[in-house]
């Protein structure tokens, strides 16, 4: 292949790992601008997610095939049951915790993470679930390379989520609430804002998606298994934090910015794709040094 | 704490508690004249990980900075005590400082950049640079790859040859002993009140004069070598390391260790290391489910003994 059919492919492929991470990336980014938690269970919501979707899946398929009539169904349900235990484990495990010391919550927030592994993984016994569809492998070629409809689908579906929630935060007046509580929790109360209810809101949107970005893999992907949300969390985290933490642009950017530097990192000469973990984290490492507020990012004030 | 102790202001020794001490370690250095192998094994695991937990304390519990890659200190240990013997066929004796140098470097290479970030962005940081020496030990040439490293010599110690469980039982019981005791001197000194401090209010210790980044710095750092030497002796007593050995699960177990216990708290921790370790033991048959039982009883202790098992008392 020519070179800029090389490049053209990893486009398509940065732009389709990209979006995943953005979803995800999002969630990630509203619960910690709101409450300053680090969700560490968040990448195990994308897996919780995968798994509800190819459960209802699998039950309507009979009827409403495993095509896009099936999937979009499929992914409804995902988000809406995700979207339920988000705000389930914020009542259960975070709400105690609101004014614990801030590394009760970090561990707790582990314990959810291993908790939901775990149960993943006795379920499935370790092993990977095949998630089959009858999307074909139809689209359009642009020289060499071959984009499907299944793959700008999704980067159409992502991309719709983003704006939507974009719409959300910026114009309602649940978002206006959202933004008012990550810039002061007291004074909202005071104000008569329903704090609780606007948080277990926040992980409503953030889980359910999770959810969705975890059904569009398991389509994308074929397969699926009770690790998957570990890394995707850790890399969802780091495209929030290159997109600026707390900013819903900043977390798209983020994610389609990380897709594109791991896809286009793998095409490097001398360094394999077993190494571009390696590559990730050192970037995120490197930009929490030079640039901790992220590309988009308000520069945070911490007070005492 | 006795009277008299109180009276001079440093943490003493009554006599009752001294005898305590040494009828214990009398008690536990007997264990090898009649316990079988089946039980020495587990205890030398269990004086290995009361180690690496009393290495995690210094980070977690004294500094307060939550470190989630920690088993990557013990990688790094295991690996050099590897690589000293069979790649450059030195003693391993020699391994022991060049790991502590090497672990140091690995605690500032951690830390130096990242100490003057949020605690939670700390906590992503320590995951994803465990993730990288996991990955980067099994991608490497030098450290045998996805297989390891195989037929690492034991060490000979004053004629001794170290070939037996017993003789690691020793080893490993002396190393958590030592762990105790320098955890205990740390934990007192200058620097112990230093993390203390900074951990329960950075802005006030940086007030009063505390070089807070040094001071966290110094926590990482002999935090590392805690899992180093650690790390060495592993080395010589299973005789093969591989890349699996260190994975984040690994680094979760110990951080369980001492949260469990009562981080901050040295015979806390102590106790949440004997657990993590003989727990599953007495729990063979949940075997493939006991992470979940662990997730399942961290998180209660989190919501209800936020502090753990047998916390700290605040002064």
């Amino acid at each position: 292949m020519p070179l800029y059919e090389v490049l053209l492919q990893q486009l398509a492929n940065g732009l389709i790992l990209g979006s995943f991470y953005a979803l995800v990336a999002l969630g990630y980014s509203m619960v910690y601008g709101v409450i300053k938690l680090l969700n560490f269970a968040h990448g195990d919501l994308y897996m919780v997610g995968a798994f509800a979707g190819f459960g209802a899946l699998s039950l309507i398929s009979g009827w409403a095939g495993g095509g896009w009539g099936g999937i979009v169904p499929a992914i409804l349900f995902s988000m809406l049951a995700v979207g339920v235990l988000g705000v389930i484990i914020d009542r259960v495990a975070y709400r105690p915790l609101r004014e614990a010391p801030k590394l009760s919550v970090l561990i707790t927030a582990l314990a959810v993470s291993m908790l939901l592994e775990n149960v993943a993984l006795a379920f499935t016994g370790g092993q990977y679930t095949a998630f089959t569809t009858s999307l074909g492998f139809a689209g359009i070629n642009l020289g060499m390379v071959h984009v499907t409809w299944t793959q700008m689908v999704l980067v159409g579906t992502s991309v719709v989520l983003m704006v939507v929630l974009e719409l959300f935060v910026s114009g309602t007046r649940h978002g206006k609430a959202m933004r008012a509580i990550a810039i002061d929790q007291d004074a909202c109360r005071l104000m008569g804002i329903d704090v609780d209810r606007t948080i277990a809101l926040t992980f409503l949107i953030g889980s359910a998606l999770a959810a969705a970005a975890g059904v569009l893999a398991g389509v994308y992907y074929g397969s699926i298994n009770f690790f998957m949300g570990f890394l995707i969390g850790l890399k969802a985290f780091t495209a929030a934090v290159i997109g600026g933490i707390g900013s819903i642009p900043g977390a798209m950017l983020g994610g389609i910015l990380l897709g594109l530097l791991e896809a286009f990192g793998t095409q490097i000469p001398g360094v394999g794709s077993e190494w571009k973990d390696v590559f990730v984290f050192a970037f995120l490492i490197l930009f929490l040094v030079f640039r901790p507020t992220g590309l988009l990012g308000q520069p945070e004030v911490e007070r005492m | 704490m006795s009277e008299a102790a109180v009276r001079l202001g440093r943490p003493g020794w009554s006599i009752r508690r001294a005898l305590g001490v040494v009828v214990l370690l009398a008690a536990l250095a007997a264990v090898p004249g009649f316990a079988n192998n089946y039980y020495l094994e587990v205890l030398s695991e269990a004086w290995f990980y009361v180690l690496l937990c009393l290495g995690l304390n210094i980070v977690v519990g004294f500094a307060g900075l939550l470190d989630l890659g920690y088993a990557a200190f013990f990688a790094v240990g295991a690996y050099t005590a590897g690589i000293v013997t069979l790649r450059l066929g030195l003693s391993f004796w020699l391994s022991l400082p060049i790991s502590v140098v090497a672990a140091s470097i690995a605690g500032v290479i951690i830390g130096g950049p990242t100490l003057r970030l949020r605690s939670d962005y700390l906590a992503i940081v320590t995951l994803g640079f465990g993730e990288m020496v996991r990955i980067s030990v099994r991608n490497l040439a030098v450290t045998g790859g996805a297989s390891g490293l195989v037929g690492i010599e034991r060490p000979t110690l004053f004629g001794y040859h170290l070939d037996s469980i017993g003789a690691y039982y020793y080893v490993f019981l002396l190393l958590a002993v030592l762990g105790v005791v320098a955890s205990h001197r740390l934990e007192n000194s200058r620097i112990g009140r230093a993390w203390k401090y900074v951990r329960s209010d950075e802005d006030a210790a940086r007030a009063m004069g505390i070089n807070h980044a040094m001071v966290k710095l110094a926590a990482y750092i002999l935090g590392a070598i805690f899992a180093a030497i650690g790390g060495c002796f592993y080395a010589a007593k299973m005789t093969a390391i591989s890349p699996e050995t260190f994975t984040f699960n690994q680094s979760l177990l110990i951080l369980l260790g001492v949260v469990l216990g009562g981080r901050g708290k040295i015979p806390g921790v102590i106790l949440g290391a004997l657990v993590i370790v003989i727990f599953p033991e007495l729990f063979r048959d949940v075997g493939s489910m006991r992470m979940l039982v662990f997730a399942i009883s961290l998180l209660l202790i989190m919501l209800f003994r936020p502090a753990g098992i047998w916390p700290e008392k605040w002064r």
